[in-house]
């Protein structure tokens, strides 16, 4: 490069400058300085790792996945027993926390939009409400929210015909069971048989408490995102809407709303990221995901680095995958720029 | 870091060790391994002045915090009984709390110096090509049971069918429970918790139709209860759990010195010291010569301390820390405390038990 000066900027290579001052050289040297001791920082971990490991005798392997579990799981979307290796049993785990953190994003979406319009609210009971909803939530750890709904909430709730009825749900300690299409297609509710219910979902109460959890904890981040994105809408879009005569749900709905969209998508990103993160807070309450799967087998397993190692990888894909779709949607709600 | 080295040189150690053997607390500080084996991890402790114990810190006779702030329990006075051989006084010991998920880690990693938490051996958690863990002698003799609601009906492993099974995650207990449904064709949904904080008060709130661990963590666990006689262990027995402390597999020396520590309560047993009794049991020693074994045991003569780089007289400060084994087991887990646990299994060879120490020659 020293060989091309550009044009607009005087050569330094050639009036005598000296190499320590020269704004093409110095940059360079710098940057070459941080990657080397970022570089050697590595290498050194690596090989520090690979050292005592192989002290250890515990050198990477990956055997292990082919080995039988010998442990059940008793909520699994896809078929398990102990029989199956290792790596069946994660996989379960990944399924079992995909499944929540799917749920988990639709519910806390819906919840902070609804909440985070209600702050835009005219009625000042539901405006209050929503600011007390976030200010209480969002200041109260994860893991306290969690231990609450499941041993506070969910275990507290009666068992068999004492259980919380209402029309296509029922509410017990056993679970929650929801009405469905039961067999030959036929639409069933929740009965009870023996003491005992039958639905056709049926979901643990283990689920349900880190569901819960995660919608609540969420949701009041994700109404701060949408009431942002509201706020940045100028007051002059409602105050045309409210001249042509439109009401207030009609104007967020298509006027504020829309608009709003390309603040809200990027804050979406990140409490989306943050949803599928906490949901490894699982284990607190006894629901099987990936995280709870992945303790267990690297206690019966020893292989420590490696089954930390897989659910890194889980996780960090699982949260580019989140953050590769929202950047499509923050792609298609952005102005268009022609 | 640096300690004074002159003032506690092997030779001048020793000697003052066996000048000054009935009070042991003046030969604190001294440094046999200069001249004995080495061992990183008894190195390491002796700079720091503290042993680093992990306890489970929840398990009522085997390890809690009592109301005094203080850890008590079986498990609990093993570590002061390390603490009190290594470091001549047995309140040097740092008790960490760790949940059995994440206790193999703690020790590999170097947080931990010792487990002292009920960790049955078997043969992959030894073996190198498995969790690759070094195990002392089995310190408890336990099996795995069933714990369920006395008002429930259940009175076999058979009644559980279909119900849910509060279990520990990362236990053995959670592989034995699988095994055993699936030999006895049970369906069954286990419920796994990540430690006994939540599996407890999940089953204690009837999530759970039964609960399963070692029978002796069950009856610990009990006392805790809100109503205890309302709980009642099945007869069945799913397992044996001889569980032992744990050192790393890297350390021979260290795994050595806790096996022999283990060894020495036993033998305080069976050759009759108490905490009581041990002192002038050393007096008795140092003055009759013709009573070769129990001089040798106590460290009056010969160097068996020494070769386990341990001090000469490790037995003696074991059992006025904490006993021996009888006492251990009678203050925190026998018939008179809450928990009431027969000696079963855990008495001596001579009485038709189990535990055995090998002769301290």
């Amino acid at each position: 490069m020293a060989a091309e000066p550009s044009s607009h900027r005087p050569s330094a290579v050639g009036d005598g400058t000296p190499w320590w001052r020269d704004r093409r050289v110095v940059p360079w040297i710098i940057q070459a300085a941080v990657g080397l001791v970022v570089l050697l920082a590595i290498a050194f971990l690596l090989g520090n790792l690979v050292r005592n490991l192989t002290a250890a005798g515990l050198l990477l392997s990956w055997r292990w996945l082919n080995q039988p579990a010998g442990f059940d799981i008793s909520e699994s979307l896809i078929p398990f027993n102990a029989q199956l290796p290792y790596w069946r049993a994660l996989a379960a785990g990944l399924v079992n926390t995909i499944r929540a953190v799917l749920v988990g994003l639709v519910g806390a979406t819906l919840l902070g939009t609804l909440v985070g319009m209600a702050s835009f609210s005219h009625n000042g009971l539901l405006k209050r409400l929503a600011r007390i909803y976030v200010e209480v939530v969002r200041n109260i750890p994860l893991l306290l929210q969690l231990v609450f709904w499941y041993f506070v909430v969910f275990l507290t709730l009666p068992n068999g015909a004492a259980a919380l009825q209402l029309p296509g749900i029922v509410l017990a300690k056993s679970g929650l069971y929801l009405a469905g299409l039961g067999e030959g297609l036929r639409w069933l509710g929740p009965q009870l048989v023996n003491g005992v219910w039958q639905a056709p979902i049926r979901l643990t109460v283990e689920f349900a408490a880190l569901l819960t959890g995660l919608i609540v904890y969420s949701g009041a981040f994700i109404a701060e995102v949408v009431r942002g994105g509201l706020a940045a809408v100028p007051k002059g879009q409602w105050e045309a809407a409210s001249s042509l005569g439109l009401g207030w749900f009609t104007t967020l709905r298509h006027i504020v709303l829309p608009q709003s969209l390309r603040v809200i998508v990027p804050g979406l990103n990140t409490q989306y990221i943050s949803l599928a993160k906490n949901s490894s807070l699982a284990v607190a309450v006894g629901y099987t995901d990936l995280y709870s799967v992945a303790e267990t087998t690297l206690n019966q397993t020893g292989r420590a680095v490696e089954v930390i190692l897989v659910l890194l990888a889980a996780y960090l894909s699982l949260d580019l995958l989140i953050s590769l779709l929202m950047n499509g949607i923050n792609h298609l709600v952005q102005i268009k720029e022609r | 870091m640096s300690s004074p080295r002159t003032a506690t040189s092997p030779r001048r150690c020793c000697r003052r060790l066996l000048a000054a053997l009935g009070v042991g607390l003046l030969v604190a500080g001294c440094r046999p391994e200069a001249v004995g084996p080495q061992s990183p991890t008894i190195a390491r402790i002796r700079q720091r002045g503290r042993l680093i114990c992990a306890v489970d810190g929840a398990v009522p006779g085997f390890s809690t915090v009592a109301s005094s702030g203080r850890y008590e329990g079986i498990d609990a006075d093993f570590c002061r009984a390390v603490a009190a051989a290594l470091l001549g006084d047995p309140e040097k010991v740092d008790f960490r709390p760790v949940t059995p998920a994440e206790r193999f880690v703690a020790l590999n990693s170097g947080e931990v110096d010792l487990l002292s938490i009920s960790s049955t051996h078997t043969l992959s958690r030894d073996a190198a090509g498995g969790n690759a863990l070094s195990f002392g002698p089995t310190f408890f003799h336990d099996g795995q049971g069933v714990m369920v609601p006395a008002a429930s009906g259940v009175r076999r492993l058979a009644d559980l069918a279909g119900k849910p099974i509060c279990v520990e995650s990362g236990t053995n207990t959670e592989l034995n429970l699988a095994d055993r449904m699936r030999e006895l064709g049970l369906p069954y949904q286990p419920l796994r918790f990540q430690s006994g904080e939540q599996a407890y008060p999940a089953y204690e709130q009837g999530r759970c139709a039964a609960i399963t661990s070692d029978r002796s963590l069950l009856a610990g666990k009990r006392t805790g209860f809100r109503n205890p006689s309302a709980h009642v262990l099945l007869p069945e027995l799913l397992s044996k759990e001889p569980s032992a402390k744990v050192t790393v597999q890297g350390d021979p020396v260290w795994a050595d010195a806790i096996r022999w520590i283990t060894y020495a309560l036993f033998q305080a047993e069976e050759s009759g010291l108490t905490r009581a009794t041990v002192a002038a049991r050393v007096a008795e020693a140092r003055a009759r010569p013709e009573q070769a074994e129990l001089r040798r045991l106590l460290g009056v003569e010969g160097d068996l301390g020494r070769q386990l780089g341990l001090p000469n007289d490790f037995v003696v400060r074991v059992v006025k820390a904490v006993g021996s084994y009888g006492e251990l087991f009678d203050r925190h887990v026998g018939p008179a405390t809450p928990l009431a646990l027969d000696r079963g299994p855990n008495r001596l060879w001579t009485r038709g038990g189990l535990h055995f120490a090998p002769p301290f020659r």
